[in-house]
């Protein structure tokens, strides 16, 4: 039991992601919806680098740095959009905000 | 007794040592700040315990242990607990990389696993390894000691702790960018992240006309006044203490905290000083370098470098306190236009400049 | 066999704190806990060789991005979840479909050969990780690098637009 396989890496990555997609199908409140996307995020994170680890190559992590600027991006946008969907129907809760009517 | 056990051993004294010097200097500092902003305001300060009021920390520490220790009702008992902890916790983490000098010999076990002197590296075969991202350590703890204040207004479940608190974390992310590109110029100077590494950049080669010795802060003049002011705003001191001014929304975010835990926030302070301080000798001022006196003992020849690093940490901290004593505050908006509309793009300017000349240069 | 310990530790620090995350109720909790993962994730990936990732993790996921959801959590007063219509309906079929994706993916995985080791630490041919991501971010990869810095100065003018008041 010198080094650790591949495999585990990527078993804790499939966890993370299916726990991700969990959170976002459950969860009715927006802000957790979003915490579930960048759960996915990171999952999908980790098993790059474990890649680029595993194949000695350095473009893995190159696409890790472009995956966290885009959720940075995503997470600015997203956050300003829950604030003024809230603004206006005064409510968190996927549920209530299922009509474009008020 | 192995090498892994004598690595122990002193890694557990090292951390001790410097727990303990860094304590005494966050207690010492108070006096200080209270007897230079006495001065400055045309008062003595603290005289009566003890000969110049020197005995003023060990009266107040006793005072911190003993006082009645309120939590409020409706807290969110947890987080109330937890930020205080995280910030004395990330700013001790921030000062766990930090190189105080040249290795020191004679310590034992030095040449199987000795100790280099700072927490975190090691001697071997006669270079001194240092974690090589160190600079960026540091960052991360500054980030992360956001939460202890964000988390410590929100627990306290009272408009004035929510508010300050809102303000000081909007304040300490916006000065956080101007903080980290500041030192980007220095990096592309020194070519490495480790802390230990861009020091042994400045010291070496011939001075600059004949006595300017090679310190960043000479080709980095622009980068070093927004470290200062923008490392100013992250440790909320004056003139950038509006979230926790008395005269203000009551305390700021440590409204609700009595005893212990106010002392816990009090000392991140004064440690997050410290380490502002620690950051800008190592980056801008040759860390350890300073001219030897060859008229000393070998021994405390060897300790010197400590010596010249405390004492510019020490200026540093004078200049905090100075400022404190001297300047108004700004108002919020004020600060916030001053952030991002001043300091970020001279900072972004500056790297441009910087990088522009490394390049032209070859 | 320290490799393996302290995967396991930070693995299960992370399993732990995702579970939480789609457990507890209020908004902040949930917040948290993703801090937690991010954090152990960040530790995980210096088991990994990557050095400067697990610090810019800290730095801009745990430290940037995840203060902006404490924030929006603190300024909009986010309460505990209600239950709804539509929570019953996501439990019941949610969590057997969640199931199904999670053991097709680890049965992919397992089904490959299990001796495929991961080396502890670094990675051959660069003196150090910064080094390695900053020759391929500035010279093969320049132009994506480009395009995600005028993607985050879309995304900032796009959350000035979207969260000014009406009026």
């Amino acid at each position: 039991m010198d080094s650790v396989a591949l495999s585990e890496y990527l078993v804790l990555s499939a966890i993370l992601f299916a726990l991700g997609v969990y959170g976002f199908i459950l969860k009715r409140n927006i802000i957790t919806i979003f915490m579930s996307i960048e759960l996915m995020l990171n999952a999908v994170n980790l098993s790059f680098v474990a890649f680029a680890n595993y194949w000695n190559l350095l473009e893995g992590q190159v696409l890790v740095f472009f995956v966290m600027v885009v959720a940075a991006a995503e997470a600015a946008v997203g956050l300003a959009i829950i604030i003024a969907v809230f603004r206006t129907r005064q409510t968190l809760n996927v549920d209530r905000v299922n009509l474009l009517k008020l | 007794m192995n090498n892994t056990t004598i690595f122990i051993i002193v890694a557990v004294v090292k951390i001790a040592l410097v727990a303990f010097i860094l304590l005494t200097g966050v207690a010492y500092m108070t006096w200080l700040e209270r007897k230079v902003v006495g001065h400055i305001q045309n008062r003595w300060g603290p005289t009566r315990v003890g000969p110049f009021g020197l005995l003023q920390p060990l009266a107040d520490g006793v005072k911190f242990i003993l006082k009645e220790d309120l939590v409020p009702d409706r807290v969110h008992k947890g987080l109330y607990i937890l930020a205080p902890g995280l910030a004395l916790t990330m700013s001790l983490v921030a000062i766990a990389v930090i190189p105080f000098g040249n290795a020191v010999h004679g310590i034992p076990g030095e040449g199987a696993a000795g100790s280099a002197l700072q927490i975190t590296g090691m001697v071997q075969d006669g270079s001194i390894g240092d974690i090589n991202i160190g600079l960026l350590i540091i960052l991360g703890a500054t980030s992360i000691g956001v939460y202890g204040v964000a988390l410590a207004g929100w627990s306290s479940n009272s408009k004035y702790a929510l508010l300050g608190s809102l303000r000081a974390s909007a304040q300490m992310i916006s000065y956080e960018l101007a903080l980290g590109l500041s030192l980007v110029g220095v990096l592309i100077l020194s070519g490495t992240l480790s802390l230990r590494g861009i020091v042994d950049g400045q010291i070496s080669g011939h001075p600059w006309l004949g006595f300017l010795p090679h310190w960043y802060i000479f080709p980095q003049l622009i980068a070093f006044f927004i470290y200062l002011m923008s490392a100013y705003a992250e440790t909320n001191r004056i003139p950038f203490d509006l979230p926790e001014a008395e005269t203000e929304l009551v305390a700021g975010y440590h409204t609700e905290y009595s005893a212990m835990k106010f002392a816990m926030f009090f000392m991140a302070e004064y440690i997050n000083m410290i380490t502002v301080g620690c950051i800008a000798t190592l980056l801008f001022f040759g860390g350890w370098h300073g001219p030897a006196l060859p008229f000393l003992p070998p021994l405390l020849q060897s300790l010197l470098p400590i010596f010249w690093f405390s004492v510019k940490i020490f200026v540093f901290m004078f200049v905090y306190i100075w400022i404190r004593g001297t300047l108004p505050r700004f108002r919020y908006d004020q600060l916030m236009a001053f952030g991002w509309k001043f300091l970020l793009p001279l900072a972004i300017a500056n790297i441009i400049i910087t990088g522009l000349i490394v390049a032209l240069r070859g | 066999m320290l490799h393996h310990v302290l995967f396991i530790i930070f693995g299960m620090i992370c399993v732990a704190g995702a579970i939480n995350l789609v457990a507890q109720r209020h908004p902040i909790n949930s917040a948290l806990s993703l801090v937690v993962v991010m954090g152990s994730l960040a530790m995980i990936y210096l088991l990994l060789g990557a050095e400067f990732l697990a610090a810019i993790q800290v730095i801009v996921y745990a430290g940037a991005i995840m203060v902006l959801f404490v924030f929006v959590i603190m300024l909009l007063n986010a309460g505990e979840e209600e239950r709804t219509q539509g929570n019953h309906f996501a439990l019941w079929l949610g969590a057997p479909a969640v199931a199904t994706l999670a053991g097709m993916l680890m049965w992919i995985v397992f089904r490959n050969d299990p001796h495929k080791t991961v080396a502890l630490g670094n990675m051959l041919g660069s003196p150090d990780n910064t080094h390695g991501l900053a020759n391929l971010l500035f010279t093969k990869y320049l132009l994506p690098f480009e395009i995600t810095s005028v993607l985050i100065l879309i995304a900032i003018m796009g959350a000035v637009v979207l969260s000014k008041k009406e009026g």
